[in-house]
């Protein structure tokens, strides 16, 4: 058998379907890969062996009984750790978590475990969802396996590293901000963020709850689909859940694979280019129109002027809703506790344990959200940024007037050095430019590999509207059918 | 109502002690310097929210409106007492035992 780790998921679930190989044989391998890599790439902050392995076990017996398989059944998958996952540590990047040991599975948990993947274990990320670059979390580096100098974006940095090493086909992310598309950019796969309620957020440790949702990363935009359609759909346990069928991501990801676009408008976003992004990355993009015209699509030009004031918006309602979401640690009934000697209050207790279990970057954010929650500057600073918010997704909708699906550079610039952003944060948040209007008008939008500047990936971000999720599989498909994938020219790790 | 972009925010560290003081973060002096300067950037940033004329314009709390979403009034097993109690960091007699609340006489 080949290497079962470079397989796509689409791929190794017929392996396994056919008994090519079990289950078990295909988790071995990746934990072999991990056991392997994971030293040097530092994408996963616990692995869950025996749970991987008992799962893939159960798989391989559902098989010999002669049951029908599940799309995915056996194909191995990493977690980004602000998923909870019943009886495995779940830190969200955190030492106010450290060891916590969720009671409940995340409504996601469960369809993925339902559906047969195996959960391989969780992955680092920037502290509670926050970041670009994964440096934010309290636990360790996760290194960029195309250059083990930069980062692997953020915050679902350790999901994106570990489908780009081949230590798992498949991860979850979750994209506040751009927390799946950025990483997905800037290490060479696909990511997709979802329309806003088109997957559950519960048992998602909260960052920010108007604009969390989670997704898909995987090598291929088939599997992207594939992954999507196993964990999407109505939860009456989250009250922002549509109720409102799957869109159909697996079938319009194999019509687009046909490479045909004649007649699909697509808008060129002006807002979303020329200065500030780098010279390599423009480039890709122009050569990404021209592929797509190359299908068939007419290419139109449309203008979203509000688009420039999306990082603004986002900095005020993200940090804003974080300071509420983040009162939930206050030491009583979960995570750390520090300071309870019998000579503090119960209030000094919760100052001291969130002084000591939160990192810089959080602090900055939740004071922020403080200020701009603040009587006296509410109608200012948020309540501005939600008449922002309305504003950009007007644009949105006049642009998807003119055009079925917009498109722009996932992000101005390739990975960067680890180090380089971490005393800055504007400079860091500037990584988010293209990514924040989606997040902000609740629309689905994918990011998919376009090629190489300096050896490093450059990432294709296409939104469609709300609602339209399978447009995004279907013009990534039939530009990945078009342009071909860049991950098989990953240079080889020195470990 | 404060305008953000004729007088740009300015934290000074007085400010930022405050604000850590309501978001319960027993922040060190070095973090007060630290943050005084980095937050007075971010707002200063952030601040462009109030070139954008919508006096008219209704805000967006959620980009997807739905509204009155109730679960059935059934009921439902709940978590056990002693799975959640496993999580705290303090326990006693089947409760979450805290620190005291009403502070002593100095």
């Amino acid at each position: 058998m080949s290497d079962l780790t470079r397989l796509s998921a689409a791929e190794t679930a017929a392996t396994v379907a056919s008994g090519a190989a079990s289950a078990v044989e295909v988790t071995e391998a990746h934990l072999d890969r991990i056991g392997t890599v994971d030293a040097t790439v530092g994408a996963f902050l616990y692995v869950d062996a025996e749970g991987a392995l008992a799962a893939a076990r159960a798989v391989d017996a559902q098989r010999a009984a002669g049951a029908e398989l599940a799309p995915l059944a056996g194909v191995p998958l990493a977690m980004k750790d602000v998923v909870v996952t019943e009886g495995l540590p779940t830190t969200a990047g955190s030492k106010i978590l450290e060891g916590w040991r969720p009671p409940y599975d995340a409504t996601i948990t469960t369809r993925i475990k339902d559906a047969g993947i195996v959960i391989l274990g969780k992955t680092n990320m920037d502290e509670f969802a926050m970041g670009s670059s994964t440096e934010n979390s309290a636990y360790q580096l996760t290194r960029n396996p195309w250059d083990l100098t930069r980062i692997p974006g953020g915050s679902s940095g350790g999901s994106s590293a570990a489908v780009a090493a081949f230590e798992a086909p498949l991860s979850i992310g979750t994209d506040t901000g751009g927390s799946i598309r950025q990483p997905a950019a800037v290490t060479g796969i696909v990511g997709f963020k979802p329309t806003y309620g088109a997957v559950s957020r519960r048992g998602l440790i909260a960052f920010s709850s108007s604009l969390d949702q989670a997704g898909p990363f995987a090598r291929t935009v088939l599997d992207a689909a594939l992954l999507f359609e196993a964990i999407a759909g109505h939860d009456p346990g989250d009250s922002t859940s549509i109720p409102q069928p799957v869109a159909p991501a697996v079938a319009a990801a194999r019509e687009g694979a046909r490479g045909e676009l004649t007649g699909l408008r697509v808008g060129i976003v002006g807002e979303l280019g020329g200065t500030g992004y780098q010279p390599g990355v423009l480039a890709r993009f122009d050569e990404a129109v021209q592929t797509l015209r190359g299908l068939g699509a007419t290419v139109v030009e449309v203008s979203c002027p509000h688009f420039e004031y999306a990082l603004a918006a986002y900095y005020l309602i993200a940090p804003s809703e974080a300071s509420s979401n983040l009162a939930r640690f206050d030491s009583v009934r979960y995570g750390l506790r520090v300071g309870d000697d019998g000579k503090h209050s119960l209030e000094e207790v919760m100052s001291l344990t969130r002084e000591a279990g939160f990192g810089p970057e959080v602090k900055r954010r939740i004071m922020i959200g403080t200020y701009a929650l603040s009587s006296g500057y509410y109608d200012a600073y948020y309540g501005q940024a939600q008449k922002v918010r309305t504003l950009i997704s007007r644009d949105f909708a006049a642009a998807f007037g003119q055009a079925d699906v917009l498109i722009s550079p996932t992000s101005p610039i390739v990975a960067f050095e680890l180090g380089e952003k971490i005393d800055d944060p504007m400079a860091m948040y500037a990584n988010d430019l293209c990514t924040l209007p989606a997040s902000l008008a609740g629309s689905p939008a994918i990011s998919v590999p376009c090629g190489l500047s300096d050896g490093l990936p450059v990432g294709l971000q296409i939104m469609a509207p709300t609602l339209a999720d399978e447009r995004c599989f279907r013009v990534g498909a039939a530009f990945e059918a078009a342009y071909g994938t860049i991950i098989n020219s990953i240079p080889e790790l020195t470990l | 109502m404060p305008d953000a972009t004729e007088s740009p925010a300015r934290i000074s560290r007085d400010e930022v002690a405050h604000l850590a003081h309501l978001a319960r973060l027993a922040v060190t002096d070095e973090e007060l310097d630290l943050f005084a300067g980095q937050l007075d950037v971010i707002l200063g940033s952030v601040a462009r929210v109030s070139e954008v004329a919508a006096a008219d314009i209704p805000p967006t709390s959620h980009a997807v409106p739905l509204t009155n979403v109730f679960r059935a009034d059934a009921v439902r097993p709940s978590l056990d007492r002693a799975t959640v109690l496993a999580g705290a960091p303090s326990v006693e007699d089947d409760k979450f035992r805290v620190p005291r609340i009403l502070a002593e006489e100095a």
